[in-house]
């Protein structure tokens, strides 16, 4: 599956649960969503300067009944575990669409540490992880991400793994 | 460092005389206890009491999602330099219905007063003027408090201003700490308003 089509798979899945804005720091993998969300007439994106700005503003969104999804790199979900408190202590739903460095295939040593880290970090406060692997697992998994997150109040993060990303070669 | 004179508890009745225009993200602390002494925690009102850094991020998340509102942040200088940047996001967005207040103390009140970054060299309407807000405006005396309401009115938004206030007790209120309480009444609140309004 080529970047374009997951994109949109997610993209798509994503305007029929009903989110306007999508929120992200740039990265290889949200590129293309972003770029949708701009061309969308419902959908805008939102630049972020780090990732947890996008928490707290996708927490703000929900205060007045709107849906926001949180786009990062893995290095991102680092920035993140403060403002994640939100979540549990407010029970705000949160979709974080962490597209994943420093895993499989990786070639970049720096992105190693937090790459591993991502999950760990994520379950120590509270988000739920969903890893997408394979192209057959990717619809499911977006259903299961909004499904926990904007009908049960969870936070989650659903994962794309560089299997399915492909490792970005240096 | 000069010598500030407003007191942090008798600004927010002079910026913001009608607060229920608005609906209101403050961060932690006595940005928090001060607005919630003020509104009495009203539905309009949602007061963070962790999470630093959150306040402007959360208003511009309300403020894009709910752009016929009027949106005040309300929040000091350590929770806002925590997530500065979040200033530039709000500069590209653009939002028309957001203003930020930051009631500056100079210092972290909260743990015991110690100084902060504003009580040494940091000008923060020049950092938000720099971000590329477009309506900047800092408030020293009780004699600009009156321009500084009409400020958050009349300039084109959004909105940041910049008080300084003397380091010093905030309100004594004690505010309900429950953040899914405070999510709910606020989110219940604005989509109960919103319905009532269609029905009308």
């Amino acid at each position: 599956m080529t970047i374009d089509v997951w994109s949109k798979i997610i993209f798509d899945q994503l305007v029929d649960a009903g989110v306007t804005l999508f929120t992200y720091v740039p990265d290889f993998g949200n590129d293309r969503i972003v770029k949708m969300a701009d061309a969308h007439n419902k959908t805008r994106s939102v630049l972020l300067t780090s990732e947890e700005e996008g928490v707290a503003l996708c927490a703000g969104a929900d205060l007045v009944g709107e849906r926001a999804v949180l786009c990062m790199q893995s290095s991102g979900v680092g920035n993140c575990p403060n403002m994640l408190s939100l979540v549990r202590g407010g029970r705000f739903p949160m979709l974080m669409i962490v597209t994943m460095r420093g895993d499989y295939g990786e070639q970049n040593p720096w992105q190693y540490p937090m790459g591993q880290a991502v999950v760990p970090v994520l379950e120590a406060m509270g988000i739920l992880t969903i890893r997408v692997e394979r192209d057959d697992e990717l619809e499911a998994g977006i259903a299961a991400a909004i499904s926990a997150s904007f009908s049960a109040g969870q936070g989650v993060a659903l994962i794309l793994t560089q299997k399915i990303l492909g490792a970005k070669a240096f | 460092m000069a010598d500030f004179t407003l007191d942090r508890r008798e600004i927010l009745p002079r910026l913001i005389p009608k607060p229920d225009k608005y609906l209101i993200v403050t961060g932690l602390a006595g940005a928090a206890k001060d607005t919630a002494a003020y509104t009495k925690e009203a539905a309009n009102v949602i007061t963070l009491g962790g999470a630093m850094g959150a306040a402007v991020s959360m208003g511009l998340g309300v403020a894009l999602s709910a752009p016929d509102e009027a949106v005040a942040v309300i929040t000091g200088d350590g929770e806002l330099m925590m997530n500065v940047g979040a200033l530039a996001t709000v500069a590209s967005m653009m939002p028309d219905n957001l203003s930020i207040i930051c009631v500056d103390n100079g210092c972290h009140g909260e743990t015991g007063g110690q100084p902060g970054h504003t009580s040494r060299r940091t000008n923060l309407a020049l950092m938000a003027e720099g971000a590329g807000i477009p309506s900047t405006l800092t408030v020293e005396r009780a004699d600009q408090l009156d321009p500084a309401a009409s400020f958050l009115i009349e300039a084109p938004a959004p909105h940041f201003l910049w008080v300084r206030v003397m380091p010093g007790p905030s309100s004594d209120y004690k505010r309900n700490w429950d953040l899914v309480e405070g999510r709910l009444k606020f989110r219940n609140g604005y989509l109960g308003r919103q319905a009532n309004r269609r029905r009308v």
